[in-house]
């Protein structure tokens, strides 16, 4: 088990690097950030200084060593718009997307499984098929447009909750910054959350479904059945046991999709998260955030991936018992 | 008994697919809407009340009229946007562009996908596992991410969002065709081709694929609703098509700003359309995805 | 004749699909008396385990017991309601399936699949319940049962796995056991331990039990008594001596043919000719007409069930031209 950890961490690393290259040649390659930074009424001298300040007068090679050995400082650059950290500004914004990336994943589970379940132990069932039809649904709804037509309804036409914004935070432990620990919280959090969830409601409505339907027809059913068990307990534990494995793996991989997604969801919200702050970033070259950006969901993924493969193999004794052999 | 073998004999596949895909309503009522949204699309300049881009027949007095507000050439049935464009007009021009993307991205991922999981499958070895490779790292992240990614870096414009689509959808064609050439090789005709010493290229276009196809065509259907639907999503962010080329994410962005005043309909109408365009292809695609599945035949 | 401890009398099974009507189980009667063994022996697709899932209460749609008794110790079964059958299953009728690799849950440890069934029928101390699991292993010949009883299956060979399932059916001490070919899947040598511990452990616990087979030699060393079921129906019945050494009906007598024996060598075999019908589209009269070497213009027309020789060994058979109960013994 320790080696298999220790392989997929080296792993990591190297997709890590590549990524990191990749990512750095490809925005430094682009447009000329001195046109966007600098005052085009500034004179030539002034042009320079900033040039120099900003580093962009050197190779492409040495902008990315020195930005290499500064990374492994936790130092990815400062912001050419913000002159502040790069990094330090992203993390300030990290809260507020985690808080919303996890909020969205905790509906999505919480309604998602039962009703997914539920379709697949009836799928015959008009409620079955309703719950089918709506996830359909939920695939083809692209979630700007959803998120659109949610402040359209609940705060254009009904004025019920707000349309933008985090609304004031509490810090949790006294360092996290967090909306859900107030009411207005909560009525800031809702409509983002629910819009986030929606796709991912869909997908493991679907999961749940075929996971359901897969396991009803195994043998280990009808001996369960044969054994007399009640049916909350061949459901509760015999068939959602065997489908939490799938379902479990790829909660964790979508986690990562939530937070990429979140993207979307914070640009219609206005919501402070990371992903807003890249969009900003992205209209105004502001390089190094960018950067810092990618290098940060990067390693959010890898590291997402890790645990999704450990815990993985925790649930299913079959796995574990193939890693220790090996 | 004749009757029965010549009645036999006319069962082509094509139309026992035909035949299955029909059975199921909902299915055909989303392949009907598919087919007006495409008639739709293809017809624009022909059906629209008025041409949404010659500056000449736009009056900016006319802005953001609600819908049914009488117009010039008759009823203004879904409203008009800012700078008084009939929505309707404007939302059947959008659909060309964003089905013309759609689709022409679709088209390229696919073949660059089909040659890439040709070459890992026939080929074998460093070529496969190096393809292979880069296959799994593209797909374990999510499309919206890498899309964004390559539109930071190559800036916008109609042929760059194009070049975004296809790199996010190639791995998807790559691994459908590389894991169906996988089975349909071990099969004993592909022994039997082999044996009759026909030549590789021969193998993998006459026999290898058409076999590939079934799978190929169910994640094509459902790539060109998703290619939509982040083409969309990233004009919507402002990072993908030029105002010159309004889709239909560009259409709803264009209303953002007014919703929050009550003027639904510039955001809700393209909406509607784009939901009804991916919808009406998902319901195909699944349908699709049942019929040419031999392991759910009945 | 004792009162039976389970007796199924014009059972119908039949399942509504969209190719048509298939009774898998048509007009099935027979007793099981306490502590014995009735052999059901069919071939694939004869709607033998469809008998065993109609007695648990197991048939699913599109399938539906049409119509017949189940009685099993003075109580009809089919009137009872779900909860009452839920709690006779697995408590008074066991049944065993046939592929152990499929039976049990992967995921579930095995000292979690034995407690659940006790707890399943009666309030019991977890510990106390462990400890009758722990019973249970040892009695069907698991060595060190503390280390497996927190294994998972797939720890596990075919055949020990088997014996978990037996040791699953037998933990609360059933009155009838249903054995759906439980050796078939497995090993020559395996399946004769398990055909021996079977037979053991029903004289001990003095549980009846129906073994569900195609093989008529397992039944053989086995069954007190044997029916023979063809396309859904019961052709012959009787003690395990009378059907395998004077079969009266022509397709028993194919099924013993086409089995190679040991004192019979070089003697042709003689299969069944043709192939068993479907169950959705069976023809008029008798089923076995068309492959039967013996049909006669009667045989267009159902045959019912005769009881034939001596009415105290009960045998009994369907067919309108029946061997004459000597045949073989010349």
């Amino acid at each position: 088990m320790l080696a298999f950890i220790i392989r997929r961490s080296l792993q990591s690393v190297a997709v890590l690097v590549a990524m990191s290259l990749l990512v750095f040649v490809g925005v430094y390659a682009v447009g000329n950030p001195i046109d966007i930074l600098i005052n085009p009424q500034a004179d030539q001298i002034e042009r320079e200084h900033a040039i120099a300040a900003l580093g962009l007068d050197r190779s492409l090679p040495e902008q990315y060593l020195s930005f290499v050995t500064g990374a492994a400082h936790g130092d990815l650059g400062r912001s050419f718009v913000h002159s502040t950290p790069a990094l330090s500004l992203i993390l300030e914004r990290m809260p507020a997307t985690m808080e919303l990336a996890l909020a969205a994943m905790v509906i999505a589970i919480v309604l998602g499984i039962p009703l997914g379940l539920w379709a697949g132990l009836k799928p015959r069932s008009i409620a079955g098929r309703a719950i089918m039809a709506g996830s359909i649904l939920g695939f083809s709804l692209p979630t700007f447009w959803v998120g659109l037509m949610l402040i359209m309804v609940f705060s254009v036409m009904l004025g019920w909750l707000p349309s933008s914004g985090r609304g004031p935070t509490v810090d949790l432990f006294g360092v996290i910054p967090v909306s859900f620990l107030s009411l207005e919280g909560w009525r800031h959090l809702a409509l983002p959350a629910i819009n986030l969830a929606l796709f991912k409601l869909a997908l493991l409505i679907r999961l749940t479904r075929a996971g359901a339907r897969e396991a009803l027809l195994q043998d280990y059913v009808k001996f369960a059945r044969a054994k007399g068990l009640t049916n909350a307990r061949i459901i509760g534990v015999h068939v959602l046991r065997n489908i939490l494995i799938p379902i479990v793996t790829v909660i964790g991989l979508e986690l990562g999709s939530v937070i990429a997604f979140a993207i979307v969801t914070e640009s219609v919200f206005a919501w402070p998260g990371m992903g807003k702050l890249l969009i900003d970033s992205i209209g105004l070259l502001d390089r190094p955030v960018i950067v810092a950006y990618l290098l940060i969901i990067v390693t959010l993924f890898i590291i997402i991936n890790l645990v999704v493969d450990i815990l993985y193999s925790a649930l299913d004794p079959r796995v574990r018992v193939t890693e220790s052999k090996g | 008994m004749p009757g029965a073998v010549s009645r036999r004999a006319v069962e082509t596949p094509l139309r026992r697919i035909a035949g299955d895909f029909a059975s199921d309503a909902i299915a055909m009522a989303g392949l009907a809407l598919l087919c007006a949204i495409i008639a739709a699309a293809l017809l624009a300049p022909f059906i629209s009340p008025q041409n949404p881009y010659d500056l000449s027949q736009l009056d900016v007095m006319e802005g953001r009229l609600p819908p049914g507000s009488p117009a010039p050439h008759g009823v203004y049935w879904l409203g008009t946007d800012d700078q008084g464009r009939d929505m309707l007009s404007a939302i059947l021009y959008g659909l060309r562009i964003s089905l013309g993307v759609g689709v022409v991205a679709t088209g390229f991922a696919l073949v660059i996908g089909l040659v890439m999981g040709l070459t890992a499958a026939s080929m074998g070895g460093r070529m496969e596992a190096l393809i292979m490779r880069v296959v799994d790292i593209q797909l374990s992240f999510p499309a919206i991410l890498i899309a964004l990614i390559l539109l930071a870096v190559l800036g916008q414009g109609t042929g760059k969002i194009v070049l975004a689509l296809v790199t996010v959808q190639w791995a998807y064609y790559a691994r459908t065709v590389r894991s169906a050439a996988l089975v349909e090789q071990r099969k004993e005709y592909m022994e039997a081709a082999r044996g009759l010493g026909l030549r590789p290229a021969r193998i993998v276009f006459r026999h290898l694929l058409p076999n590939c196809l079934p799978p190929m065509i169910v994640v094509a259907t459902v790539q060109v609703a998703s290619a939509i639907a982040l083409e969309a999503t990233l004009s919507f962010l402002g990072l993908g098509l030029p105002i010159t080329e309004p889709s239909l994410g560009l259409l709803i962005a264009n209303g953002y700003q007014y919703l929050l005043s009550g003027k639904y309909w510039i955001s809700f109408f393209p909406g509607i359309a784009l939901v009804c365009t991916i919808l009406s292809i998902n319901l195909v695609a699944d349908q699709l995805r049942d019929v040419l599945n031999p392991r759910l035949q009945r | 004749m004792s009162v039976p401890l389970l007796e199924v009398e014009g059972l119908r099974t039949h399942f509504f699909t969209k190719a048509g009507v298939v009774k898998a189980v048509d007009d099935v009667s027979f007793t099981v008396s306490k502590g014995e063994v009735l052999g059901l022996v069919g071939e694939s697709g004869s709607g033998k385990t469809m008998i065993g899932y109609s007695i648990m209460g197991l048939i699913d749609p599109p399938g539906r017991i049409v119509s017949g008794r189940i009685v099993l110790g003075g109580r009809d079964l089919r009137a009872l309601s779900p909860e009452a059958l839920r709690q006779l299953r697995g408590n008074r009728i066991a049944m065993i399936f046939q592929d152990p690799m499929m039976t049990l849950n992967p995921v579930l440890r095995i000292d979690v699949q034995m407690v659940e069934t006790i707890l399943a029928h009666e309030s019991l101390p977890r510990a106390a319940a462990m400890e009758r699991s722990r019973a249970a292993l040892v009695r069907v010949g698991i060595p060190s049962p503390d280390e497996r009883l927190s294994a998972y299956p797939h720890q596990f060979s075919g055949g020990m796995r088997q014996r978990v399932a037996i040791a699953i059916a037998l933990l609360n001490n059933p009155d009838l056991i249903i054995a759906d070919e439980p050796t078939t899947a497995l090993d020559v040598t395996i399946q004769g331990q398990i055909l021996y511990e079977m037979q053991k452990l029903t004289r001990e616990t003095g549980a009846a039990m129906i073994w569900v087979t195609h093989d008529l030699a397992v039944v053989a060393g086995l069954a007190d008594r044997v029916c023979v079921m063809y396309a859904g129906r019961i052709v012959e019945e009787g003690t395990v001596a009378d059907v395998i050494e004077r079969p009266v009906h022509p397709y028993t007598q194919g099924l013993l043919d086409s089995v190679p024996s040991r004192t019979a060598r070089g003697v042709r075999l003689k299969p069944i000719q043709g192939m068993a019908p479907s169950l959705a589209d069976l023809p008029l009269g008798c089923a076995f007409r068309d492959r039967c070497g013996r049909s006669i213009d009667a045989c267009l027309g159902a045959p019912e069930t005769r009881m034939v020789g001596d009415l105290s060994r009960g045998r009994a058979v369907r067919c309108h031209n029946p061997l004459p109960p000597v045949a073989v013994l010349e």
